[in-house]
């Protein structure tokens, strides 16, 4: 069996999975039900001043089939009294001394409440303390969570309002909605950040029905602009996970969040920095119950490669991760299409899709199923095997030229001989 | 005169329609194939990809109307089409898992299409001038009107029976297809513009030159006859059925009105003959027995056919064949004897000569005897009209299904060309009777301009 446990910024947990902020950790009831379950931490919901919600507040889009690949939410921070929401953490971290109870926080931009509140999540016994610097929908409005993390300089100053009087670690939670994550990122190290944790909801308009020419969610014939979450947010979470962790300047923790359903999602997130995740959407389509696979698979992936502790793996592939200008350009190095044609359908979806999509070296030969690859015009772009519904029916063959060569490296050449 | 609908619980439906969640899932396991196999699987090369995606898409009306406008007579193949051997035989997911239930989800589109608004067809593209009779309302007679109407010819059909359908409306059990959905497809060519005469035969309520001279063209679609005699003594007694009187019978009479004995023979193993035989179980018969003079692998019977008989109690008596049907006023058995393949012959093969084993003889205690062996070609016909035949067949162009005769067609399983006759490739014939029908007026136009 391998160690699952973590020490993320000094916030123990049996395994590096915990539950966002969210839905899902809304109530002591919950959060140990969670724990009971075999989650390893959660982040309450964001406590600060309670608000007043909206009906409906949650959408989604489905795929071929399946439900809620993506979710929308205009649900606010905890809509429940402050004195309930640290009395009932206070008993959960009594029940679960051993598990990670984060506290999000979001209060307004003054000091002195930011000190006292601080002080009184100290006092539950809480592990650390989460900055919802990401909330995209709501709050932003009233000055509060995504206005804060898209400003560094006033996610430095909060993050210190935080830091300064808290002995907890500090985990900032940033919003995707910027350009780049990096400087908002920084600035919160600054101000006295622990670790970040990232990423929040995109902001997002659900959709509009077509029928009735209303917004999705509408309430009352108006909607308004949300945070989107789910498994259809991974990669975004991925690149931005991955820009932090490659920042010699962030030297902090990172959490990751955004689209984890599977161990294998959880993996991917931990190769690219990910010293944590949280997961969200998943557990509130399915129930806490996903923590077994969640836990189970991890084990096994990790067992089956002999590697004795979940940190080992954290940032093993994110050095791969970088600039477009140091991969090897195509002269250098390129793929090739192969089609195997006993493996081969014939449904003719690579052939049309090379054809209409890409660059037109893909052959139809009468009388015969499988097409083929005309290999000279093949640029290996990689849309035959990814349409093609067979598993590993078109294999993506690499080929070696004589030299090695990036783009960086040939302006470089280019320079020295001039 | 119109049908009766029969209503009868004992004769609802087998196969039930797709819920509406079972023809998403289904719908969504369609790979969108490119110039996919099944649509060259199809005869009428309905656009199967598109359809389902249009299914998917929850655009079920449009689905219809994309089976339609290749297929008139969809509603009708989705439920008697043997789609493994056709569409379902090309679908490519065969090879990953198993083949999208084609037949099933263009049923899905066709059962909406029934019960909605009419749905106008799309614009041919083709437009011609002139006009054309077509003898016989059936598959092939409907799927040539269909086409020549939406080219803008004048259409009148001329069909014997008192209604359009053919075999779909006589002649298929309405556990495989209710009447209803074949009326409701000749009432659809109807509304296209096609104008039917029913309750007319050609030669005794119309003359056959008078209609040659009334129209540019003739496109002859009258099917096969009725099943043949067997050739044996005492087969004209009474309970001995040709097997596609009781199909009709079920279809046109109370079902109570049906005197079909308790133990009943079939003989023949084709469709036809599992059809009479589950009839007759369904009516009541306790012990229904298939007689052939063959085995199983060679019966022409589809093998869901086989099995769905099998499921309904039918057995079967392979190597044998009827010799005598006893009795003095109606059947009281029937007397078989056993064959066997001549020596060296195989015994697998349909064509194999075959010899009764000598002092096999033995009587079937049954009341009832229904022959299944087949249909009766029409070659008074063609002698009638002066067709050129050959071995009792109209000989016609291989393109063009025109005869001997200038300007006479003929299409469908009145052409006997044996092997499976399906609904499906007599629309196809119609379809491409149709287009050459088409170019042969518009030729004439021209020189006469």
């Amino acid at each position: 069996m391998a160690d699952l446990s973590i020490d993320f910024a000094g916030i123990k947990s049996p395994n590096p999975f915990w539950l966002a902020s969210g839905p899902l950790t809304n109530t002591g009831y919950q959060v140990s039900k969670a724990f009971d379950e075999g989650w390893g931490g959660a982040v309450w919901k964001t406590i600060g001043d309670p608000v007043i919600n909206v009906s409906a507040r949650l959408a989604s889009i489905d795929y071929g089939g399946r439900r809620m690949m993506g979710l929308n939410n205009i649900e606010l921070i905890s809509d429940r009294p402050l004195d309930d929401n640290l009395r009932e953490i206070a008993e959960v971290k009594r029940r679960f001394p051993h598990h990670a109870v984060i506290v999000s926080m979001m209060f307004e931009s003054n000091p002195q409440i930011w000190a006292e509140m601080v002080k009184r999540v100290q006092d539950t016994g809480a592990d650390g303390i989460e900055l919802n610097f990401g909330c995209p929908h709501g709050m932003s409005e009233r000055g509060m969570g995504s206005i804060i993390g898209q400003v560094p300089e006033y996610a430095q100053t909060i993050t210190r309002y935080a830091a300064d009087g808290s002995s907890l670690p500090v985990i900032v939670k940033l919003t995707p909605n910027v350009t780049d994550v990096r400087p908002p990122g920084k600035a919160a190290i600054q101000g006295g950040a622990d670790a970040l944790s990232l990423i929040n909801t995109i902001n997002s308009v659900m959709g509009v029905d077509i029928d009735s020419w209303m917004p999705i969610p509408q309430i009352d014939g108006r909607g308004s602009h949300g945070g989107y979450c789910g498994p259809a947010v991974k990669p975004i979470a991925l690149h931005m996970l991955s820009s932090l962790y490659n920042d010699r300047a962030v030297r902090v923790p990172l959490c990751g969040i955004g689209g984890i359903e599977t161990w294998r999602d959880a993996v991917e997130f931990l190769l690219l920095g990910a010293g944590a995740v949280q997961v969200c959407t998943a557990a509130m389509h399915y129930g806490f119950r996903i923590i077994n696979d969640l836990t189970q698979g991890l084990n096994d992936y990790l067992d089956q490669r002999g590697i004795a502790q979940v940190n080992q793996i954290v940032g093993k592939a994110a050095m791969r991760v970088g600039d477009w200008n140091d991969l090897r350009l195509s002269y250098s190095y390129q793929l090739v299409a192969n089609i195997h044609a006993d493996q081969c359908i014939g449904c003719n979806l690579c052939y049309v899709a090379c054809e209409d999509g890409a660059h037109q070296c893909i052959d139809r030969i009468p009388g015969q199923k499988a097409p083929v690859v005309r290999e000279a015009d093949c640029v290996g772009c990689n849309l035959c095997s990814l349409v093609c519904p067979v598993p590993d029916c078109i294999e993506m063959v690499p080929v070696e030229h004589a030299v090695s060569e990036t783009w960086r490296q040939r302006q470089e050449r280019l320079t020295s001989f001039s | 005169m119109a049908i009766v609908l029969n209503q009868d619980h004992r004769f609802e439906e087998v196969v039930p329609p797709f819920e509406p969640s079972e023809a998403m899932d289904e719908a969504l396991r369609c790979y969108y194939c490119y110039d996919a196999p099944c649509i060259k699987a199809c005869p009428t090369g309905i656009n199967i990809p598109v359809f389902i995606r249009q299914i998917a898409n929850h655009d079920v009306k449009a689905a219809a109307r994309t089976i339609m406008d290749a297929n008139i007579l969809g509603a009708t193949c989705a439920r008697i089409c043997p789609t493994e051997a056709l569409c379902e035989g090309g679908c490519v997911r065969k090879e990953d898992s198993r083949p999208v239930s084609i037949g099933r989800l263009q049923r899905v589109a066709m059962d909406h299409a029934m019960t909605s608004d009419y749905l106008p067809l799309p614009d041919i593209g083709v437009h011609g001038q002139g006009r054309v009779a077509v003898v016989g309302a059936g598959p092939a007679g409907l799927g040539a009107a269909t086409a020549l109407t939406r080219m803008g010819y004048v259409v009148e059909v001329f069909e014997e029976k008192p209604e359009g359908g053919g075999l779909d409306t006589y002649g298929i059990v309405s556990y495989r297809e209710p009447l209803s959905v074949s009326l409701w497809e000749v009432d659809l060519v109807h509304k296209l513009g096609t104008t039917f005469h029913f309750g007319t035969r050609i030669g005794r309520d119309i003359e056959w030159e008078g209609l040659r001279a009334q129209f540019d063209a003739v496109i002859i679609a009258v099917g096969l006859g009725r099943v043949p005699k067997m050739g044996i003594l005492g087969e004209d007694l009474a309970g001995v059925w040709d097997a596609l009187d009781l199909v009709e019978a079920t279809k046109t009479m109370a079902l109570d009105d049906i005197d079909i004995g308790r133990q009943v023979a079939v003989i023949g193993a084709g469709n036809t003959a599992v059809d009479a035989a589950t009839c007759a179980k369904r009516l009541g018969a306790e012990e229904v027995t298939i007689v052939y003079r063959r085995d199983q692998t060679a019966m022409s019977a589809y093998q869901y056919e086989y099995e769905f008989a099998k499921q309904d109690g039918v057995s079967y008596k392979w190597w044998t064949v009827p010799v005598q049907v006893l009795g003095n006023h109606r059947v009281q058995g029937l007397r078989c004897a056993r064959t066997q393949v001549v020596a060296g012959a195989d015994k697998n093969s349909r064509e194999a000569d075959l010899q009764l084993l000598p002092g096999s003889e033995f009587v079937l205690p049954v009341d009832t005897v229904i022959r299944a062996i087949g249909q009766t070609k029409p070659s008074a016909l063609w002698d009638e009209i002066g067709a050129e035949t050959r071995n009792h067949r109209v000989v016609v162009d291989d393109e063009t299904f025109s005869t001997s005769l200038s300007g006479v067609y003929a299409i469908g399983d009145c052409l006997g060309r044996g092997g499976e006759a399906t609904v499906v490739a007599a629309v196809a014939d119609g379809k491409k009777v149709a287009w050459a029908v088409h170019q042969q007026l518009t030729r004439t136009n021209e020189r006469s301009v």
